[in-house]
Formats: C-alpha cells, structure tokens, sequence
C-alpha cells in the first residue's frame, strides 16, 4: 500500500470522491479502480450519512441511495478491503462524525487492517476531536482536517499541525457541488495557506471541469479533489470505461 | 503526538468548545461555519451584559409580543381529571400564538444590532416560521423559512401566514422532509450566506452557542411564573409539566427553578403510536447519545450511527434529537421524561377545550395528556404549572377530521 506522504511526493494528487455503496459494493469497487486507471491517485471513500449538512444536492441523493440500498458501516469497511487487495491507492474515509462515534474503537480498528490509510470527518473540529485522534493514531490512520477560506491564519497553523496526509482546502463558501468557476482570490489564498501549513494540500469543493482542476495546481495546491462530477456519474450508472475516461477528461496534469 | 487545540490557544478557542452541559452539547460543525459561530458567540456575550439592548428587548416582548402571559388556574379541567391544582402558562396567548416569539424576538433583535440583514430560520410547527416572520417584518429583515414538505401539508395555516408576513418559505423534500431536514437545508443556506445571514435556531438545540441563546431568550417563561404563583398565594409549585421536542418551552419553563430541588419537573416527549413501536420520537425511552446538528446529546439511531424516521401527531415534537440541556437534565434525573401516544396527547386537547374553553397545541396537549395519566396519583392540594406552550388554531384542518371520527 502506498502512503498518502508517498504520493504527494511522487505527483500532484487527483483525489476522487464518490459515495460508497451507491449502486451496490461491486459498482463500488469497480468504479474505484476505474478511476484510478483514469489517473486518480488517491480515492475519498464517502460514507454515507442520513443527514449530510455540509453536502450538495448531488451527494445528498446519493446517500441517500446508498442507504436506502442497505449500505452499512461494515459494508464500506469491506468495499475499502476489496479495493486494497486490488490496488495500492491511498483510501481516505470521508465521513460526519456519529457514525464513527457509534462505531466506536472498533470501528477504527477494522478500517485500519481493511488497508485504510486515512479518515476524514467533515462535522468534526480538533477541539471536539479528542477521542477520534487517539483512535487515528492508536491504528495508524491520518487525520485529514479541512481549511476555509475564512479560517484565521492562526488557526490555519493549528489545523496544519493537528492533521497528518494533506490538508483539505474548501476553496469556497456553501456545500459540496458542481459549480463554474474557482473563487477570483484563489491564487492569493494558497499562497496564504502555504505560510501557515506544511502538509500538502488538495483544493476541492466544486471542482468538475479541466480547467477548474488545472487552475487549482497552477495555483500551487498539491492536489484537487473532485467528487460531485464522479457521483453524478454513477447515479447514472456510469460504466467503469466511462468513469475512467471521465477522470481521464478531468486531469490536467 | 496528538496537541489539543485549546492548548495551543486557550483564550479563543476555550469559550466555543466548552461544554456547556456536562458532557453533552458541543460545537461539532463544518470547519466553514465555526468563524460565524465564534462571531456570534462574541456578539452575543456582548449584548447578553449591554443594558440597552436588554431593555430594548423586554421592551418588545411586553409591547409588542405581548408579555408577561397570564397564568390561568384550570378549575374544571382538574375537576375533570379528579386532579390536583393546575396552572396553565399561557404561552399560547403571546403574540403569533406560542412561546417561539420569544427566541425569534430575541435573536433577530441580535441580528439587527450585528449588521445581518437577512434571517434564515427552519420550522416544523410552523410556529418558529410564523415568529421568525413576524420578527422580520417588525423590524426590517429579510427572511427565508425551511420547512419539510410533510410539515408544509399538515401545517397549512401556517405556511400562509409566513408568506402573508413577507417570508419565502421554501419546501425540503429531502429526507423525511420534516423538521430535522429543515435543519439540515438552513445549515446549507448558511454555509453559502454567512457573511450576510443570520440563523434563527428555533430550539435549544444545535451547536454552541444556540443552545444557551436560545434557554436564554425562553427563561422568561419560567421567570414570570415564579413572581405569578404569588399572586395565587403560594410560593412555589410543586410540579412542572412541559412538552420536549427540541426543548425550547420546557427548557424556558424549568431553567430558574432548577436550582429548587423541591419542584419536580417533567418533561414529555412524543410517544406517537407507542415507544414500543418504530413510529414516536420518544428520544430519552429508545435513543442513546450521538452527534446530530452539531451537539451531542440524546438521539434516536441505528446501530450505525443513522438517524431513526420518528413520527408524532405534533410536527413540533417530530424531531429525533432533544436540547443538550435536556440530556445532561435526564442523566443527572432532575427532571423526569415521560412519552404520551398522539392517542392520549389527542383526548387531551378536546378536554382542554371543552372544560376550559382553551383550544391548546398538539405539542402542548402531550403536557396535558401525561398530567391527566398521572393526575389521580397526585395529592389535591400538589400545586401543578403546565406550560401551554401554544395554541391549538394552528392544528385545527389537521385535528378535526380526526376528532369527527372519534366523536360521531
């Protein structure tokens, strides 16, 4: 398995997201290795919340899907297992907190040996992530934390610090979402963000187009995250041929 | 090496992440809205201590809104429960009809003296959305209301007095398009309008600060019924009854007397068709502590971490998590909560009507259902304050085809 560290420094990262369970396990897990065939090099594991407050329309549909599939927290631990045996791309877990709070230790554990590398929780701060950081670091997993463009810049070193893998930068205000353009003062924020934090970082929230992905490294991120285009997709039961040429399209690297 | 973040800069970040009830509450929101969190938490410890601002407040809730509310001894319907003395807190009576324009007053007042132009509030009643409007068009803010697509079709009156009050009501289809939902989509609102928008939480839920703003802005209620029982010529009650959905009229009611661990308090939840069923939202009888809209507290879920459908009559009650307050209240039993069925909440209502001539809410009758479970175990002289949180005009297209059923 490759480390989140490793492929940063290997190549700028192209990090897909896509709601698991959504069109059953097997659509999982094809879907994952077609997108890391299309050049995705590190794959964000949604996992499925009944209520997504910090999500679009798009992957509120998709939760919901999933959910209503009979998704749960042990069939996305086994999606993540089967795609490690396939593959060596980084899997972060991108999560709300109550799921993992209920799962517990060992919820950690199991997604630690199902060859996880890392888990992100969208609702959850480090000041209320106490118990979630012993756990991260008790099974070796990293902690992904999120910046905004309006977190302070003392926060900003706080947040660089308390997290492990990359920094998620949610380059813009509202929900996850496919939108037109990337915010006019991106430029000057990477620069602000890359005064305050040393871990790499990945600019995602409303990514979809070439473009968008190439001025999010021109800008100097270390990554871009597209997720809302790739779950569009296989809300439409896209084919692992179309997911691939899909990242393929996207990719400006 | 894991750092807390409150050691790397205590004097900040200590006040938005403390806990404020015991080991419930909390502030677990996406990274984008903990600055307008920490704002408001700034601004609103400010204003709590600005005396002109507090008058200007208390000013508006009695001129405008209407306080204090009575306190209305109940003769003939405790003769007809065989019961004890029982006052009613006429929250019902307060402008817009029900004790929700006590917050709504309160936060948009605060918006207005932060700069926020424009309100945004969730509703499951409709009760929240009616104040919130009503707030606005009182003081010159635009407002936007969320609310569940099955609370749109049960609350109808409402939904067109919201929109006769200026509001933009918008329909949440997602989910189980009821209360939680609204929530939900007035959390995506603010995500996108923050620097503009204020939200008006309706209930002592949420993240810090919302909880505590809110318990503050309700306190009133249980203020006034200290100094009111006076007037009938005791010093105390006895007894507290209130209904819990989110929390914020029981909340309102218990706060000031919390402290007298003489008064018993009760608080009722939804038992809907029965807690031994799936279709209630009787949080404290089947939930158990998670994370939901920011706090962590008492929630009704599946293994997994999901959030549980809950159903009750009330759609103001229609809620899977409860206030934090209420949480820590429950765990340490100061306060006892109970669930009636919307069978029991349903008799409860036509009897207040009928022997007082109060037509209550479906939310406040689960009060009145559990005093009259409970009413023939009560001594006669047990002094019982049972805060009617609202009135029942709002439940009327729902109830009556309900109660011709049952009557002919």
């Amino acid at each position: 398995m490759n480390t989140i560290e490793e492929t940063f420094h290997t190549q700028r990262a192209f990090v897909a997201y896509f709601c698991a369970g959504d069109g059953g396990n097997d659509y999982s897990i094809e879907a994952a290795l077609a997108l890391e065939k299309g050049g995705v090099n590190i794959l964000e594991l949604g996992v499925p919340f009944s209520d997504p407050v910090a999500d679009g329309f798009v992957i509120q549909e998709a939760a919901q899907r999933s959910l209503s599939g009979g998704t749960n927290l042990s069939d996305v631990l086994a999606i993540a297992q089967e795609i490690r045996k396939q593959s060596s791309i980084p899997i972060i877990l991108f999560s709300y907190y109550n799921p993992l709070l209920q799962g517990g230790e060992a919820f950690y554990k199991a997604a630690s040996q199902a060859g996880v590398n890392g888990i992100l929780v969208v609702d959850l701060p480090p000041e209320e992530a106490g118990t979630h950081r012993l756990y991260l670091e008790r099974y070796q997993l990293s902690g992904i934390f999120l910046v905004t463009p309006s977190t302070p810049s003392q926060r900003l070193e706080e947040l660089g610090n308390a997290g492990a893998g990359f920094i998620y930068y949610v380059c813009r205000k509202g929900t996850t979402g496919v939108k037109t353009d990337l915010p006019s003062d991106y430029e000057e924020e990477i620069i602000r963000l890359k005064k305050y934090i040393s871990l790499p970082i990945a600019t995602g929230f409303g990514i979809s187009t070439k473009e968008q992905a190439a001025r999010a490294l021109a800008g100097k991120a270390d990554g871009f995250v597209v997720g809302s285009a790739f779950v569009r997709a296989m809300g439409e039961k896209a084919s692992s041929e179309e997911l691939c040429q899909l990242a393929q399209s996207l990719d400006p690297r | 090496m894991i750092t807390s973040l409150a050691e790397v800069s205590p004097e900040k970040k200590a006040s938005l992440f403390q806990r404020q009830f015991g080991r419930f509450g909390g502030c677990y929101m996406p990274e984008l809205l903990l600055q307008s969190l920490e704002q408001l938490l700034e601004d609103y410890s400010r204003l709590k201590d600005d005396n002109s601002f507090q008058e200007k407040l208390k000013q508006t809730l009695c001129h405008y809104a209407g306080r204090p509310t009575p306190l209305t001894e109940v003769k003939r319907f405790s003769q007809a429960i065989s019961g004890p003395k029982v006052y009613l807190k006429r929250e019902d009576l307060l402008h817009t009809g029900a004790h929700k324009l006590n917050n709504a007053l309160g936060q948009c007042l605060l918006a207005q003296h932060t700069g926020k132009k424009r309100i945004i509030a969730e509703t499951g009643a409709g009760q929240h959305g009616v104040a919130t409007a009503t707030a606005c068009a009182y003081l010159g803010l635009d407002c936007v209301v969320y609310m569940g697509e099955v609370d749109i079709k049960r609350q109808a009156p409402n939904v067109k007095k919201m929109k006769l009050l200026g509001a933009d009501v918008r329909s949440v289809f997602n989910g189980s398009a009821t209360l939680k939902d609204a929530i939900n989509e007035a959390l995506r609102d603010w995500t996108n309008n923050f620097e503009n928008t204020h939200y008006c939480l309706g209930s002592a839920l949420g993240p810090h600060p919302y909880p505590q703003i809110v318990e503050d802005f309700q306190r009133v209620i249980g203020e006034e019924v200290q100094k009111q029982v006076i007037d009938y010529g005791f010093t105390q009650p006895d007894l507290l009854i209130a209904c819990v959905g989110g929390g914020s009229n029981a909340i309102g009611l218990f706060a000031p007397f919390l402290e007298n661990s003489q008064i018993q308090m009760v608080g009722v939840e939804a038992g809907g068709e029965g807690v031994d069923t799936s279709r209630h939202a009787a949080r404290f009888a089947t939930g158990r502590p998670g994370v939901l809209h920011g706090c962590y507290t008492y929630l009704l879920q599946n293994e997994d971490g999901q959030v549980l459908p809950t159903h009750s009559i009330s759609a103001g009650l229609d809620y899977p998590a409860v206030g934090p307050h209420h949480a820590q209240l429950f765990e340490e039993g100061r306060v006892s909560y109970q669930a009636v069925t919307d069978k029991e909440c349903l008799q409860a209502f036509r009897l207040l009507a009928q022997s007082e001539g109060i037509i209550p809410a479906l939310e406040s009758s689960h009060a009145l259902a559990y005093l009259i479970k409970i009413a023939p175990q009560l001594a006669k002289d047990c002094r019982v304050v049972v805060n009617l949180s609202g009135s029942g005009q709002k439940d009327l297209p729902q109830v009556l085809p309900l109660l011709e059923k049952e009557l002919s």
